[in-house]
């Protein structure tokens, strides 16, 4: 576990803090009962990080609503107070986005976890917010649905916490991210009025806020209740396990697909050092001597699966795979896709600890990107293992360190901002799908212009006035990016690199 | 990257311009979509010269367009690379521009099954109504960095900004397309089409229209081959079905050409069951999109719809109206109210063509 880089020792409060505590707490006292409301510092241990557990922060107090009347009740008093409130789902998010205001309310949605209803006629499910991801896929399943997004933690994180992050997963390339597969969401603002964005139709009149709030962080409203649309799940998946002499082939080999007019249920590639710490880790049958493999999924109808299984195959030899076999059936299918799916446990092994960063690039820069990292294993003395969301262009590399050694946790953070800036310059995003959270605040200073962040404030603003909504998360402030000294730099492709910003 | 356009430098002083006499701009491309929206008191603002394909690589599945560009000359590019907008933004004439596409935000015959412009919006370049320039998004699928503001602007009728760079995601245009007709009357089409999204068959868009169900089927050979064994109808020839489909996306057949009642969109639930209105229907988006010709009056159809968990907005009529769509509840409309005023202060961009009020 890393060393807490915020100090989270119980801080000795003054007087007119206390004070202020107090009022608070006889607050939430007047819209939960007592069981709902955790303030003493034991209690609220277990909630000071999430998944990024390099930042800790003990919140004044943690609450845990049980229904959507209690949720609008305790913003209401946060609001009357000027108290922060940070939302938080299941706490598998990896970007600090669930990191608590030492002077804030935490406001847990995990008891908010009732399947309200699954339509099968409609093919939808609506949810309240703290329902895990996989929980409705189960739901929905008696019908032959289910629900598609499926990012690495489906097992635990919960609705509500894919919709601040607008999560998305390795079928993302085929099956779209969560906006893509939200009709609607319902919640409060910060005054506790209810509001509603999105609905049972595919469009709603006005501006489509649907597609603001969806990754918003839990920096605009609090969402308590979700409809997302369900696919008919498909009759058959295979998979093609592929290797490749370099790493620049297997890439070659992505864009060949894409080429053909195939759009792969997914699609994805590890580096040498990454099959080899997943092939240890669970005996896929990964090909040791190749220098990258590739995942490439097929789903839909048998007689078409075969076919596109047959069509990939083809491609992938002329390409030069130099190994290939297709799955067989759904046991092989899972075994292939075992080692990609522990491939951050594997890295566990390795190494005391790991940071995964989460930066997209467009897809061609993808060689050119692995051999900057390959500089910067030098530069800054660590290791770095890749999986890559090869459809997308979505890169995961995995640095290793040991965070217990001070200077190994600072040269690890400079590597993760090289990254990140690299992506950037190369025309692509700081973060993918993890979201900017606590972790990426710097890096906006360099992915967005002054003028762009304050557009970003102005808009956080116009839902949420007093910006006490999760604060300090996502748009740094004009002084952080001074301090941190790194200009905003133009994305590769950017069409107006000489207009003067702002 | 190309060079800086002359345009922009026009656009942003118009800008300057226009916000230091407090005088409104009306933001224009081809024109084709006029009549849609309220009516705008404004300097015309021809955003047509900002045209050009910027950068489009096939295999990155992206293409970003300056937001003059002819949508026509992005269609044809595109064709040319094997692939196409999924979402089959309608024309309405020739001239439309791609920013207008975006700007307006509307869909066609495929969007139930493949998404919305908005869905396939990756990012925007804008001028502000400060007269700010800003990126937003990028040309990459996956992006989480901040608010998604390039998305937003889609279907935001140009009250934000000036849209002055798109990137899209664009796929591969199917391999086969075959047509399926069928008779029903509304109530048995609707029932089947209730049923049919929920197996996994290749449906790739759907009308029904004066007791004829058309089924568009897409995708692999095989596939669509295996849902034209298990839907059965006679199959339309292949440019019969791409005039009917055409005429749908581009309301030029007579149901949306010919003189007559208002046309009204309602876009509601697909679940919900037939409406009687007096006028004539159009059935699309698997039961999800209803297009009225009706001289009911406006309380009315905005009545029927809201009560089915849709909106109702006055599309196309012989004059313009002032209040085209469905009001906003609160606290919706104040967020829209704010919206608009952190991006554009002094109400000069667009006024009066989303809502009276901005």
């Amino acid at each position: 576990m890393p060393a807490p880089l915020v100090d989270a020792s119980a801080p000795t409060r003054s007087a007119g803090s206390e004070a202020r505590r107090r009022e608070l707490l006889g607050a939430l006292a007047r819209v939960l009962s007592g069981e709902a409301i955790l303030a003493d510092s034991e209690a609220t241990a277990p909630f000071e990080c999430d998944a990024l557990s390099a930042y800790r922060v003990r919140p004044l107090v943690v609450v845990l609503p049980r229904t959507d009347e209690e949720v609008a009740g305790v913003l209401a008093a946060c609001r009357a107070l000027g108290t922060p409130v940070v939302a938080r789902g299941a706490g598998t998010g990896l970007s600090g986005g669930a990191l608590p205001h030492a002077e804030g309310v935490t406001l847990s949605l995990a008891r908010l976890n009732r399947i309200l209803a699954v339509d099968p006629v409609a093919c939808t499910a609506t949810v309240q917010a703290g329902v895990r991801n996989l929980a409705i896929s189960d739901a929905a399943a008696p019908h032959g649905l289910y629900y598609a997004p499926d990012p690495s933690s489906q097992l635990a994180c919960s609705i509500g916490g894919n919709v601040a992050e607008n999560s998305g997963g390795v079928h993302c390339l085929k099956y779209g991210l969560t906006l893509h597969n939200v009709l609607g969401v319902r919640g409060y603002t910060i005054d506790g009025e209810r509001i509603e964005f999105g609905g049972q139709a595919l469009d709603t009149p006005g501006l489509d806020l649907l597609s603001i709030v969806v990754g918003s962080e839990g920096m605009l409203a609090v969402v308590t209740e979700v409809t997302v649309r369900l696919l008919p799940r498909p009759e058959v998946a295979r998979c093609i396990l592929a290797s490749f002499a370099t790493v620049e082939a297997a890439g070659r080999a992505v864009a060949e697909v894409i080429a053909a007019g195939i759009i792969p249920a997914g699609l994805e590639l590890m580096d040498r050092p990454m099959v080899g710490a997943a092939e240890r880790f669970v005996h896929a049958g990964y090909d040791l001597d190749a220098a990258a493999i590739l995942l490439c999924e097929s789903d839909g109808t048998a007689t078409e699966v075969d076919a596109e299984i047959a069509r990939i195959t083809k491609l992938l030899t002329d390409c030069g795979a130099t190994r290939i076999e297709a799955s067989r059936d759904e046991a092989e299918r899972l075994r292939f896709w075992s080692g990609r799916k522990n491939a951050f446990a594997a890295s566990g092994q390795l190494s005391p600890d790991y940071m995964c960063m989460d930066s997209t690039i467009p897809r061609r820069r993808l060689a050119e990107m692995l051999r900057a990292i390959e500089g910067m294993q030098a530069r800054y003395g660590l290791t770095c293992v890749n999986v890559f969301h090869a459809g997308d262009g979505n890169l995961h590399p995995l640095i290793l360190f040991n965070a217990n050694d001070a200077d190994e946790l600072r040269r690890c953070e400079a590597f993760g901002a090289d990254i990140l800036e690299t992506s950037v310059r190369l025309g692509g995003t700081i973060s993918g799908e993890h979201g900017v959270g606590i972790e990426k605040l710097n890096s906006m200073c360099v992915q967005f212009s002054p003028a762009e962040r304050e557009q970003m404030f102005r808009i956080k603003r116009a839902f949420d006035p007093a910006e006490l909504l999760n604060p300090g998360k996502v748009i740094p402030t004009l002084h952080r990016c001074a301090e941190y000294g790194k200009m905003h730099v133009h994305r590769g492709v950017s069409a107006f690199p000489d207009l003067p910003r702002f | 990257m190309p060079a800086p356009h002359p345009h922009l430098d026009f656009l942003s002083e118009a800008i300057a311009t226009a916000r230091a006499a407090r005088r409104p701009v009306a933001i224009r491309g081809g024109g084709t979509k006029d009549f849609y929206g309220g009516p705008v008191a404004g300097d015309t603002l021809d955003v047509r010269p900002l045209s050009g394909i910027t950068s489009y690589e096939p295999t990155e599945l992206v293409i970003t367009a300056l937001a003059g560009t002819p949508l026509a000359e992005v269609e044809s590019v595109l064709a040319g690379g094997g692939q196409h907008l999924a979402f089959e933004p309608p024309r309405y004439g020739a001239g439309g521009t791609v920013g207008g596409m975006v700007a307006a935000g509307l869909s066609g015959p495929a969007r139930a099954r493949a998404g919305c412009v908005r869905d396939h919006v990756l990012g925007v370049t804008l001028i502000n109504g400060r007269g700010e320039f800003g990126t937003f998004g990028g040309q990459v699928m996956k992006n989480v960095a901040g608010y998604d503001v390039s998305r937003l602007l889609a279907g935001s009728l140009g009250v934000l900004g000036v849209l002055c760079e798109v990137s899209l995601k664009v796929v591969p245009r199917p391999v086969a397309s075959v047509t399926l007709v069928r008779s029903f009357d509304e109530s048995g089409a609707l029932s089947l089409l209730n049923t049919l999204h929920r197996r996994p068959l290749p449906l790739g868009a759907s009308a029904w229209y004066d007791g004829g169900l058309y089924l568009r089927l897409e995708g692999s050979e095989p596939a669509v081959a295996a849902g034209c064994a298990a839907l059965g109808g006679d199959r339309l020839d292949d440019t019969q079905a791409a005039a009917w489909w055409a005429g749908l996306r581009d309301q030029t057949q007579p149901f949306f050409a010919a003189p007559g009642p208002d046309l009204w969109r309602l876009s509601l639930p697909p679940t919900a069951p037939a409406i009687p209105l007096a006028g004539g229907q159009l059935i699309e988006w698997g039961g999800a999109l209803r297009w009225w010709r009706t001289d009911a009056p406006a309380e009315d159809v905005r009545r029927r719809a809201t009560v089915l968990g849709g909106h109702a907005t006055r599309f196309r009529g012989a004059r313009p109206v002032r209040d085209p769509f469905t009001p906003l509840p609160e606290p919706l409309r104040r967020v829209h109210r704010e919206l608009k005023k952190a991006f554009d202060p002094d109400h000069i961009l667009n006024p009066g063509r989303l809502y009276p009020e901005f």
